[in-house]
């Protein structure tokens, strides 16, 4: 047992997994020397070598497109974006490559990569550091999109990432890389990828979030219970494709629903999980489904962030509009 | 001022317009399978082409993209490859695929509208990529092969990836080069030089005298070759490839020819093209030389290279019967679409796909 970060569960993940499996190679821009501008690959080149643990030229679109290429060879290729806001010129690779490999060719050849990138707000970077734009490739078919809200989950989720069949996106919450330490032993066991998961278990009010937000969630389910409001708090972790079973189980058995997600609330996952809730379990509804989101703004800069960011102040309110349908 | 750096881009034409042969021809050249094969598959693919856009013409065929003119280029680099190579073809490479060894009637089920078309059945074809239609991805894929070939220290294999002149402008192109240079993977590039971009001349696209110079900035081995001439494609691509499967690294092989048809069947080059270049270029077409050059030197008669040409048609429509059979006494199942999405289908999806089933009934 190890009392590890999220980052430092990022790294015994990956390390685990390189000892294990031969095929299993880190790329990306800084990765090997430097171990990654925020450490996740840290002492990985010195151990495997610079043939498992690639320094990549400067090029999104290229490390995108040269894991699709390894990837069809049958390696297991888990390229870093060095920030998720420098993803778009990988787009184009992931929407027309790494999704449709497989069906593409129906079935001849296969993407087992996990693409990791830091995302999200919450420590004051500079322009284009900050977005959640986890929708974006939760609408691609053919992709996985896993967001680890903690140490433990960042390194069973990242296990399972890595020995999935098909691609994974794997959006680290950067602001709470350092944020807290868990007890993770080094065991390689992986959690799956097919289940949300439920932190805590409540009968009057759902609360759906993932990544960074699971932490503001969480406090604010713990100021509920001081007021006797039981939350049952659920992270989504797997945001595509979603686990909608445990949160339908979930709403019948409380019939309210908040949504706390950092992204802009328009077209988000929250709205997929509203919709979805709307559409199989509206009769189960007491409230309307309320969303605690980042609002439909362009990401602020350092000076702003803080009025942008979902709290536990806005949690408790949208919790107490649910509340008041009885 | 001094020079820091000064480059060259050699040229290479093995029979000029004339169908005149330059002094020292590589060996193959004189050997007569070899050089009846090359007419006759550039044949095949003429005949291939001239039937899949009147297939589309009466509605049997999606968008098809023809290669008229330029079968030199894709049927001389693709005669190069053998079956530990990987090709990472893009939408005009139908020549090369073949060469690979690729059905066509894969290829006619591809531009047809159904996924099965990039399933290749022959084994030496297990590892080569479906066609690139979004321009210049391949260019990474190709890079991205090979980088895993090279990492497991396999030696005797290379990837051939192609694209068109146009694509060069797109950051992807360079990416891949680019990178090619760095690691120095084996791997070749061709592009196919037909002088339009649908309707985008080569001066429009780039100020460059060549597109072979900008393997210059890569880093990498550039050379141009006369893309109407078979025998020079098929040596500058031979050589590039055995230099890649021995450790040598890369080539960006620019290879000069003109497209004689429309981009696609969606398009109509008369809408640009000027007339009198058009018609010139037919005269330089690469057939018609290599025909020349073959009964010259002895290599066949005039007759036995007829004889090669009028077997295609039949070859074609043998083809043809194949894609039709697939297209209607076997279609694929409208589930199909689910089912090579993820190894195992999300649950959340598995109503979707029940509904098309019921549906479909």
């Amino acid at each position: 047992m190890a009392l590890v970060t999220l980052i430092e569960a990022v790294t015994m993940a990956l390390a685990h997994e390189m000892e294990k499996d031969t095929d299993v190679v880190v790329m990306g821009e800084d990765v090997g020397k430097n171990g990654g501008v925020f450490r996740a690959t840290e002492g990985l080149q010195k151990k495997f070598g610079e043939e498992r643990v690639i320094d990549t030229p400067l090029a999104e679109a290229m490390i995108a497109g040269l894991s699709v290429g390894m990837a069809s060879q049958g390696m297991r290729p888990v390229p870093e974006i060095q920030f998720m806001g420098f993803v778009f010129p990988a787009v184009n690779q992931i929407m027309t490559a790494v999704a449709r490999m497989r069906n593409r060719t129906r079935g001849r050849l296969t993407m087992p990569m996990t693409i990791r990138m830091p995302y999200g707000g919450g420590i004051h970077a500079p322009e284009h550091h900050s977005e959640s734009t986890e929708a974006l490739f939760a609408h691609i078919p053919g992709l996985k999109v896993v967001i680890p809200s903690n140490p433990s989950r960042a390194y069973g989720l990242l296990l399972a990432a890595m020995r999935d069949p098909d691609p994974v996106l794997f959006l680290e919450p950067k602001r709470i890389y350092r944020a807290v330490k868990h007890e993770v032993e080094d065991n390689g066991e992986a959690y799956p990828l097919e289940t949300c998961f439920v932190d805590q278990e409540g009968d009057d009010v759902t609360l759906i979030s993932w990544g960074a937000m699971m932490y503001e969630t969480l406090q604010a389910a713990e100021k509920l219970a001081a007021e006797g409001i039981n939350a049952e708090v659920i992270d989504v972790a797997t945001v595509a494709p979603m686990d909608m079973t445990t949160i339908f189980e979930s709403v019948r058995k409380t019939g309210r629903v908040v949504i706390v997600q950092e992204a802009p609330k328009a077209g988000a996952v929250g709205s997929e999980i509203a919709a979805e809730i709307a559409e199989h379990e509206l009769l189960s509804l007491i409230a309307p489904i309320e969303r605690v989101s980042g609002w439909d703004t362009v990401m602020p800069y350092a000076k702003l962030e803080g009025q942008y960011m979902p709290t536990v102040e806005r949690i408790l309110d949208g919790v107490k509009k649910v509340m008041a349908f009885k | 001022m001094s020079t820091a750096a000064s480059f060259e881009i050699p040229y290479v034409q093995l029979l000029n317009e004339e169908a005149k042969p330059a002094n020292d021809l590589p060996e193959f050249a004189r050997d007569a399978e070899i050089m009846k094969k090359l007419y006759k598959d550039m044949h095949f693919l003429r005949a291939m082409d001239t039937k899949a856009i009147s297939m589309q013409r009466i509605g049997r065929m999606r968008t098809y993209p023809g290669a008229l003119g330029q079968e030199a280029v894709s049927v001389g680099a693709g005669s190069c490859l053998t079956k530990d190579d990987v090709l990472v073809p893009y939408y005009r490479g139908t020549g090369t695929m073949i060469q690979k060894g690729v059905e066509p009637h894969e290829i006619l089920l591809y531009w047809g509208g159904d996924e099965r078309g990039s399933d290749f059945k022959n084994p030496n074809c297990k590892e080569d990529f479906p066609i690139a239609v979004p321009i210049a991805t391949q260019i990474l894929h190709a890079a991205g092969v090979a980088s895993a070939m090279k990492l497991r220290g396999q030696k005797g294999r290379a990837v051939l990836t192609e694209i068109g002149e146009g694509g060069t402008s797109e950051g992807e192109f360079y990416e891949g080069i680019n990178v090619a240079g760095a690691w120095n993977l084996p791997m070749v590039c061709v592009i196919n030089n037909n002088h339009w971009a649908i309707s985008v001349r080569p001066d429009e696209q780039t100020s460059c005298e060549t597109f072979a110079q900008k393997g210059i900035a890569a880093g990498i081995e550039v050379v141009q070759v006369d893309g109407n001439d078979v025998i020079a494609v098929r040596e500058v691509v031979g050589k590039a490839l055995d230099k890649a499967r021995n450790g040598g690294g890369p080539t960006l092989v620019e290879a000069v020819t003109y497209r004689l048809c429309d981009h696609t069947t969606a398009d109509d080059a008369s809408r640009y093209h000027d007339q009198e270049t058009h018609d010139k270029a037919w005269e330089n077409e690469p057939l018609k030389r290599l025909k020349a050059y073959m009964v010259n030197a002895g290599l066949a008669t005039e007759e036995d290279l007829d004889a090669l040409q009028a077997m295609c048609k039949g070859e074609v429509d043998k083809e043809v019967e194949i894609y039709f059979d697939y297209l209607e006494n076997k279609p694929q199942k409208p589930e199909a679409m689910f089912d090579y999405l993820y190894e195992t289908l999300p649950e959340k999806t598995v109503p979707q796909r029940e509904e098309v089933i019921r549906r479909a009934k």
